[in-house]
């Protein structure tokens, strides 16, 4: 018999809250996270917004040594992992290191870091031969972002496979549907998995500065995240991290795990197009949507919520409702989706994750997310997007999308946890 | 189930443009281990690399491809066009979702991202590259890889730093099984920036000698450090019947087996631990359904730091008791090459069993105290059925791959 993927445990670090609980109860709330940027002056770029996440390392329990030597993506890992290993009841002495392994998606890895300490090398930028007298002795962690999966791995004594995944914003996604693949090929039994990043800094807002594919509605921070909204003009940077315990479902079975959800299904698909266009038909994304399915054993029209990418830029959100509307046909219509980017920003690897976590909270829960900010909306997205306001709901099978530059699309299919699979 | 097969390969390495070249150089034991050229090395903790000299990627790749890759980017791309042109691969032929893309990557596009980091820093905002977005990150040869060959399966990336380049392919193999045609998948990888040589040598395992003959001398007592360089191979991994069924030109070998580990957290065990390297073999050798017997030879990882390579020599002598079993480092001819290295390896492994030779390994005088038949001074020929290759990477990754000749 095919082994299942279940989730039994989340940890989250998200702006707005630190923990799943504080997560959620910023979803539901409809409120936004977004502010004018705080981490550094941004005053001379064109987007001056993100979702910053208010994350005090040593609340959340790091050591100063930890704090000093981790880039900002691998705190908010380590801190994730904690809380979905405690959630999940396992207990970290009995877990058979073989046996436990680590994905971590990421798309820009400690980019926060390698620039801060390019600073520091090059003399403010004034030198192009950095002075290596200058490079502090971790320096290569920042530069091979590895090392965020191996500090989740010893956080938990994983010594199976272990792995950062990064393909762009569908990391998060990518890094996830690999664990199961691991688990379901039996190379292993548990995995931790999930995405992190913490990308706002002045390298990363001034490159999507320059394609213009960040908002720069820098007097209405609180609003300017607007996907699916006639007056959306770009995405609004975020940070954060998910991160999750995925097992084997007899073996979480066996145990009495609390069981989120099931994995139900997976795919990925490139584009093959452009490295930051989308064709508007949403071919490949409904291609992954429709194979994520099949592999859950599920018809189309049972899909009851569509967690969206719904980045807020305009070719996205036209993109993406078009895969929907090919994958899912009428049912489309008839299915809620909503992006919670509008209230969290889009915080690149990590948020396939982060929104896989709102998907599991939203199965948990009975009740979907809503889009913030979303009063007028695009003639051209005419779906049910959940404006402004939470609604309740019995949900049994969720979609949760991603799509990243390089031409990513992914798909992944949460089952609720008493649903028998296949 | 049927096999993994490779029909392809392409390869970017600092002593060979291509496959063959590459092949010819290494068995004629010709190095590309010099001084760096491309930044003024004075002054950092380490000076010699294994470049690749004299590429021009306008001879290779389009001009509106130019502006918008790292140098990393273009040589993946020239490997990944040798490796499609080698299959024979016509993807209009294929099954429209059939073809995926998986590579590995350690550190992305860096000396594009140093570049714009001094475009940032040193004249402003507005001074960054439109192609900055996505030129330097980990996922960018994928993507670019993709789009140049209309490949609309599954795309992956993969990082765990040296051992990253295994992981890929084997995660290709994964894909094959779930029932993908075929995927072009590899690594090439380096950065040979001022910015990314200041983070490779904090490490403290780069070789500060600046005789090339003296830099990189694995598994003997003098070994103090290694070469990084630059390159890599790409391969095209097919389902055995898809290849069949579509007539590829042929079977350069198989991939039979493969599994990655993750070690203990340094400090709570000896520098040399070998146990985690240890049970990757073991279970790459389970995955392939082979004993220890069954392995003609190994490429070994050869880190050429001492506490890593007595680590290595311990796996391998645990696993394969006390046979005289060759271990091949054609590395030192080109210096490790980060994600590139593992699928490197596979290549000269299949060439190796093509061709029923092992090529040396130059500059070292292995240590007795190690126990390894290591292939020093002349290629040794032996008719072989499978080789086993190891990759390791910084903090603790293992991965070992069984890798089966064309028959």
């Amino acid at each position: 018999m095919a082994r299942e993927v279940v989730i039994t445990g989340v940890g989250v670090v998200a702006p707005g809250g630190i923990g799943s609980k504080p997560f959620w109860d910023l979803l539901v709330s409809g409120r936004t996270a977004t502010r004018t940027i705080t981490h550094f002056d941004a005053s001379p770029y064109r987007s001056t917004i993100a979702a910053e996440c208010d994350f005090d390392a040593a609340a959340e329990g790091l050591t100063s040594e930890e704090a000093g030597r981790l880039d900002r993506a691998t705190q908010f890992a380590v801190v994730a992992t904690r809380e979905a290993v405690g959630d999940s009841g396992l207990d970290a002495a009995e877990l058979d290191p073989y046996r436990t392994g680590v994905t971590i998606g990421s798309a820009v890895g400690c980019t926060t870091s390698l620039e801060r300490e390019y600073a520091v090398a090059s003399h403010g930028g004034r030198d192009w031969l950095v002075d290596p007298d200058l490079a502090v002795p971790h320096l290569y962690d920042y530069y091979v972002p590895s090392s965020m999966a191996a500090e989740v791995a010893w956080t938990v004594g994983a010594q199976g496979p272990c792995s950062v995944v990064s393909t762009g914003c569908t990391s998060g996604l990518d890094a996830v549907g690999h664990a199961v693949r691991l688990i379901e090929e039996g190379s292993a039994d548990v995995m931790v998995a999930g995405g992190t990043d913490a990308p706002i800094s002045p390298i990363t807002v001034a490159c999507f500065d320059a394609i213009r594919a960040t908002t720069p509605r820098n007097d209405e921070p609180a609003t300017a995240s607007r996907p699916f909204d006639r007056s959306r003009n770009g995405f609004v940077l975020g940070e954060g991290c998910a991160v999750f315990v995925l097992e084997e479902r007899e073996r979480a079975r066996a145990r009495g795990a609390h069981v989120y959800a099931g994995v139900g299904g997976f795919a990925s698909r490139c584009n093959a197009f452009h490295m930051t266009g989308l064709r508007p038909d949403g071919k490949e994304m409904a291609a992954a949507i429709e194979t994520a399915l099949v592999e859950a054993g599920v018809a189309a029209d049972e899909v009851s919520y569509i967690n969206a990418h719904g980045s807020g830029t305009k070719q996205n959100d036209r993109h993406e409702t078009a895969a929907f509307k090919k994958a899912l046909g009428a049912h489309a219509h008839r299915t809620p989706v909503s992006s919670i980017k509008s209230m969290i920003g889009h915080s690149l690897g990590a948020i396939g994750s982060v929104e896989l976590a709102a998907c599991a909270l939203a199965i948990e829960n009975g009740a979907i997310p809503p889009t913030a900010n979303l009063h007028e909306p695009d003639p051209e997205c005419d779906l049910d997007y959940v404006p402004l306001v939470a609604r309740e709901a019995q949900l049994d099978v969720v979609l949760s999308v991603g799509s990243g530059f390089g031409g990513f699309q992914s798909a992944m299919v949460l089952t609720g946890p008493g649903r028998a699979e296949r | 189930m049927n096999a993994a097969v490779v029909t392809g390969i392409g390869v970017v390495a600092p002593n060979g443009m291509n496959t063959e070249e590459y092949w010819n150089a290494t068995l004629t034991a010709r190095s590309g281990i010099g001084r760096i050229t491309r930044f003024a090395p004075d002054g950092y903790r380490a000076t010699l690399a294994g470049e690749i000299r004299g590429f021009d990627p306008a001879a290779h790749l389009p001009g509106r491809l130019v502006p918008q890759t790292d140098h990393s980017t273009r040589l993946s791309l020239v490997a990944a066009d040798e490796a499609v042109r080698d299959a024979g691969l016509d993807i209009g032929e294929l099954p429209e979702y059939g073809v995926g893309v998986v590579t590995a990557n350690s550190a992305g596009g860096f000396e594009f991202g140093h570049q714009e980091l001094d475009n940032l820093w040193r004249k402003g905002p507005e001074y960054v590259s439109a192609y900055q977005s996505f030129a330097w990150f980990y996922a960018v040869n994928t993507g670019q890889i993709s789009i140049r060959h209309g490949l609309r399966g599954p795309g992956g990336v993969l990082v765990s730093d040296e051992a990253g380049g295994l992981d890929a392919l084997a995660q290709a193999r994964r894909l094959l099984r779930r029932g993908l045609s075929a995927v072009v998948t590899g690594a090439v990888d380096g950065s040979l920036c001022p910015w990314g040589w200041i983070a490779q040598t904090a490490t403290g395992q780069l070789s500060a000698a600046e005789d090339p003959r003296l830099a990189y001398r694995p598994f003997d007592e003098e070994a103090a450090g290694f070469v990084p360089g630059e390159g890599g191979a790409m391969l095209v991994l097919e389902d055995e019947a898809a290849a069949r069924k579509r007539g590829a030109p042929g079977v350069r070998g198989r991939i039979l087996g493969h599994a990655a580990t993750f070690g203990p957290k340094p400090g709570t065990v000896p520098p040399d631990d070998a146990t985690a390297l240890r049970r990757a073999i073991e279970l790459a050798l389970a995955d392939a359904g082979a004993d220890a017997r069954d392995i003609d030879a190994v490429f070994a990882d050869a880190a050429g730091v001492p506490d890593l390579d007595r680590a290595e020599a311990t796996a391998l002598t645990a696993v394969f008791g006390g046979r005289e079993l060759p271990v091949c480092v054609p590395k030192t001819l080109t210096g490790r090459l980060c994600a590139g290295a593992g699928p490197l390896d596979v290549a000269t492994a299949l060439l190796a069993l093509r061709d029923g030779v092992l090529p040396p390994a130059v500059h070292t005088r292995p240590s007795p105290r190690y126990g390894l038949s290591v292939v020093v001074g002349r290629p040794r020929e032996l008719r072989m059925r499978a080789v086993l290759v190891v990759a390791r990477g910084l903090g603790g990754f293992n991965s070992a791959m069984v890798v089966g000749g064309s028959h």
